[in-house]
């Protein structure tokens, strides 16, 4: 069998899923720290102030890395409720699931980034925009698939109900992100978009870059920490648990 | 008195290919006992009579609680009249949010209705009827969807004039709004028919059903309600009408085989 | 009615196993059932006699193991033909009557030949309430009713759970009555069961969980 076919087999199975999970996720949260630490550095005092927003637009750095891993961690939980629905693999339905509080979160930094971005062109709190209005209905897919799973006792229905949610969501996704755009044009004419075509200077994206490694790097290690979390909870009273937990030598 | 126990001792493991004779009879399908030419017996049912005998079943169940037909109008009609009190009665005002108002009212009216749709069933085991009837779990669904939509929203629908009269509704909208309503409204149906699914066996999953639902209801409702809202404006609204009605038919062959999906799932 | 000649048997198990929140239900078991065979499936609460039903129909998935109907390894869908499931719940609405109630599951799972919907009645001794809404019936008359239902479904093989349970002495004897004819007309049968109440000829054998 293939090497890496027989490393992913392997990996689905719970003691060993816990010994890589417990092993990298600390990686992933320090190796996210660090990019994010440089890229916000990078952001706040190494690139000039925009001639047109004046130091407000920093808040981009923030706010554009946390919308596309919003986008990026749904479309990996659907992916992972595919496999664990067709394939019944037990690991693919803990992934998925551990997936959603860390989008989830990410989808509210990016309305309440995208807000404090916002008031200072429109005026408000809250001007609907497609962009954040899409976000919003995405924040209440994430809280739903949440909610669905922990709402059933049985953890393995659960999280297959959730996932069969989560894989309808990112069906659904694009046809939401058209309607809302389309309702935009018909009722508000164009808005100040939050940031508009035009391309960034080069010396402006480097931050940008760093920020979108530090998240995916962060969201990595939640997510196996996460997992880790989930499979402990799972397989609670087996003996490998006793034995790992230290209950047991 | 034989004991088999958890283990084979003495019962042969058949394998597939042992049990020949009795294949060669004739096609896999058929039933062990033979039906003799004399009965025109049901002997397996198609698509078409199992959906017969499920739309018979409901609309006996419906007529004996006739009652709560009307429920789902008398609903709408209150969401109506709370939000002409809220906003003040007056006509412009009324007159302009007129088409906004109906479709959150029917969206509403749908969404409550909702939870009637699979619980009676999930709760008697009738559910389990249909998961072990020969024919497609996914066309049941599609089957029970449709009529529930007939039996509960459609009246709304055609109640909307009347509706539309409280809220002055400009004369020349009520034609697409009503032609929205009947093609958003069957979508809506379905789409709330994979929420149910997925909350079937819950006891009190209320308002996690209205949550899981509004994400799924937004395009619909914006090309619904929008449709008529761009007429008003005097845009051509044949292009959100089209779409509602491409979802439709989308909407009718997927969103089923995703409920009988998650009634599965649920069942487990 | 034709009696079936098959050598083969009409149920065969191999290696079934099931678990639910990671606990081990039953499993591993290897079984077979022939045509004109019961088996009376025995247990202690809890000890998975439901659920082996609900895997064997179909309305649950096993964790391993296969599942071979008539000499062809099947998986759920294609089992329900040959399959009639008696489950705790009644699965009838109570807002219908007795004779609607088989007529809708007759329309869903098809119709055993030269059996009619009254025939069926008049099996169960439910002549009496053909045109009462089955919220007026007792449970032991909705047992009976639930009965009716798998006397008349053309599946070869009854999967029948506590068939036994809210019926007085005269609906035990039905039952096995019932089962015995079944068995003679080639048919097969698993029945999980409390109590003693089988007849001889339905305690053929036993399966222990």
């Amino acid at each position: 069998m293939n090497p890496l076919l027989r490393w992913l087999h392997q990996l689905g199975s719970p003691p060993t899923f816990d010994r890589f999970a417990a092993r990298w996720s600390p990686w992933g949260y320090g190796l996210g720290a660090l990019a994010m630490a440089v890229g916000g550095y990078l952001a706040l005092f190494v690139v000039p102030a925009d001639y047109q927003q004046g130091d407000s637009f920093r808040i981009l750095y923030v706010h554009v890395p946390s919308a596309w891993m919003s986008l990026a961690i749904f479309a990996l939980m659907a992916l992972y409720a595919a496999i664990a629905l067709i394939w019944r693999i037990k690991l693919c339905e803990v992934l998925a699931m551990a997936c959603a509080p860390s989008g989830a979160a990410f989808t509210l930094i990016t309305l309440l980034t995208g807000s404090i971005w916002g008031r200072p062109m429109w005026g408000t709190w809250w001007d609907w925009d497609p962009r954040l209005t899409t976000e919003l209905i995405l924040l209440f897919l994430y809280l739903g698939v949440i909610g669905l799973y922990g709402a059933v006792d049985d953890r393995r229905s659960g999280a297959r109900a959730a996932g069969l949610l989560a894989i309808v969501g990112v069906v659904l996704l694009p046809v939401i992100r058209y309607s809302v755009q389309w309702w935009n044009s018909l009722h508000q004419g164009q808005t100040i978009r939050l940031f508009g075509e035009s391309s960034m200077d080069p010396s402006m994206i480097a931050p940008l870059w760093w920020m979108v490694i530090g998240t995916h790097l962060w969201f990595f290690g939640a997510l196996l920490a996460r997992a880790r979390a989930d499979n402990l909870r799972r397989e609670a009273g087996k003996d490998w648990v006793s034995t790992r937990v230290g209950v047991r030598s | 008195m034989n004991k088999v126990g958890s283990r084979a001792d003495g019962s042969a493991n058949q394998n597939p290919s042992a049990a020949d004779s009795w294949r060669q009879r004739g096609s896999d399908d058929r039933p062990l006992t033979m039906h003799t030419a004399d009965d025109p017996a049901i002997a397996a049912p198609t698509l078409l009579t199992s959906a017969r005998a499920l739309i018979a079943r409901d609309l006996r169940l419906l007529w004996r609680r006739r009652g709560d037909a009307l429920l789902p109008a008398l609903f709408a009609l209150m969401v109506v009249m709370l939000f002409a009190l809220a906003l003040g009665g007056r006509r412009a005002v009324l007159a302009g949010h007129a088409v906004a108002l109906l479709w959150v009212a029917v969206l509403l009216a749908g969404l409550l209705s909702l939870d009637s749709l699979f619980r009676g069933d999930a709760e008697d085991g009738s559910l389990e009827l249909w998961l072990l009837a020969p024919v497609p779990l996914a066309w049941l669904v599609a089957v029970r969807t449709l009529t529930h939509w007939a039996a509960t929203v459609l009246p709304l629908v055609l109640a909307t004039p009347l509706l539309g009269e409280l809220l002055h509704l400009p004369r020349a909208q009520l034609g697409v709004l009503v032609a929205s309503l009947l093609l958003g409204t069957p979508l809506l149906s379905l789409l709330g028919a994979v929420v149910a699914a997925l909350t079937v066996g819950m006891p009190r999953s209320g308002i996690l059903v209205a949550l899981l639902a509004l994400p799924l209801y937004v395009p619909v409702l914006v090309f619904g309600a929008g449709s008529a809202a761009a007429f008003a404006q005097g845009l051509d609204p044949a292009g959100a009408l089209l779409l509602l009605g491409a979802g439709l038919a989308l909407a009718l062959v997927l969103a089923p085989l995703a409920a009988a999906a998650a009634i599965r799932i649920a069942l487990n | 009615m034709s009696t079936s000649t098959t050598p083969g048997p009409l149920l065969s198990v191999q290696g079934l196993r099931f678990a639910r929140n990671e606990r081990p239900v039953f499993g591993p078991l290897d079984f077979t059932v022939d045509a004109g065979q019961a088996l009376l499936v025995r247990g202690d609460n809890g000890a998975g006699k439901t659920s082996l039903l609900q895997v064997l129909a179909g309305l649950l998935q096993p964790d391993a193991g296969h599942i071979a109907i008539g000499g062809r390894w099947t998986d759920n869908h294609a089992r329900s033909r040959h399959i009639a499931y008696l489950g705790h719940l009644s699965a009838l609405k109570a807002d219908l009557t007795a004779l609607e109630n088989l007529r809708f599951a007759c329309g869903l799972h098809g119709r055993r030949a030269q059996r009619s919907l009254q025939a069926a009645l008049e099996t169960t001794s439910l002549t009496d309430y053909d045109d009462a809404p089955v919220r007026t019936l007792s449970a032991g008359q909705k047992k009976r009713l639930s009965l009716a239902r798998v006397w008349l479904s053309p599946a070869p093989l009854w999967l029948l759970d506590e068939p036994y349970a809210n019926l007085d002495l005269d609906g035990i004897g039905l039952v096995n009555q019932l089962i015995s004819t079944h068995l003679v007309d080639g048919g097969a049968a698993l029945i999980t069961t409390h109590g003693a109440y089988a007849a001889a000829s339905v305690r053929m054998r036993e399966l222990l969980l």
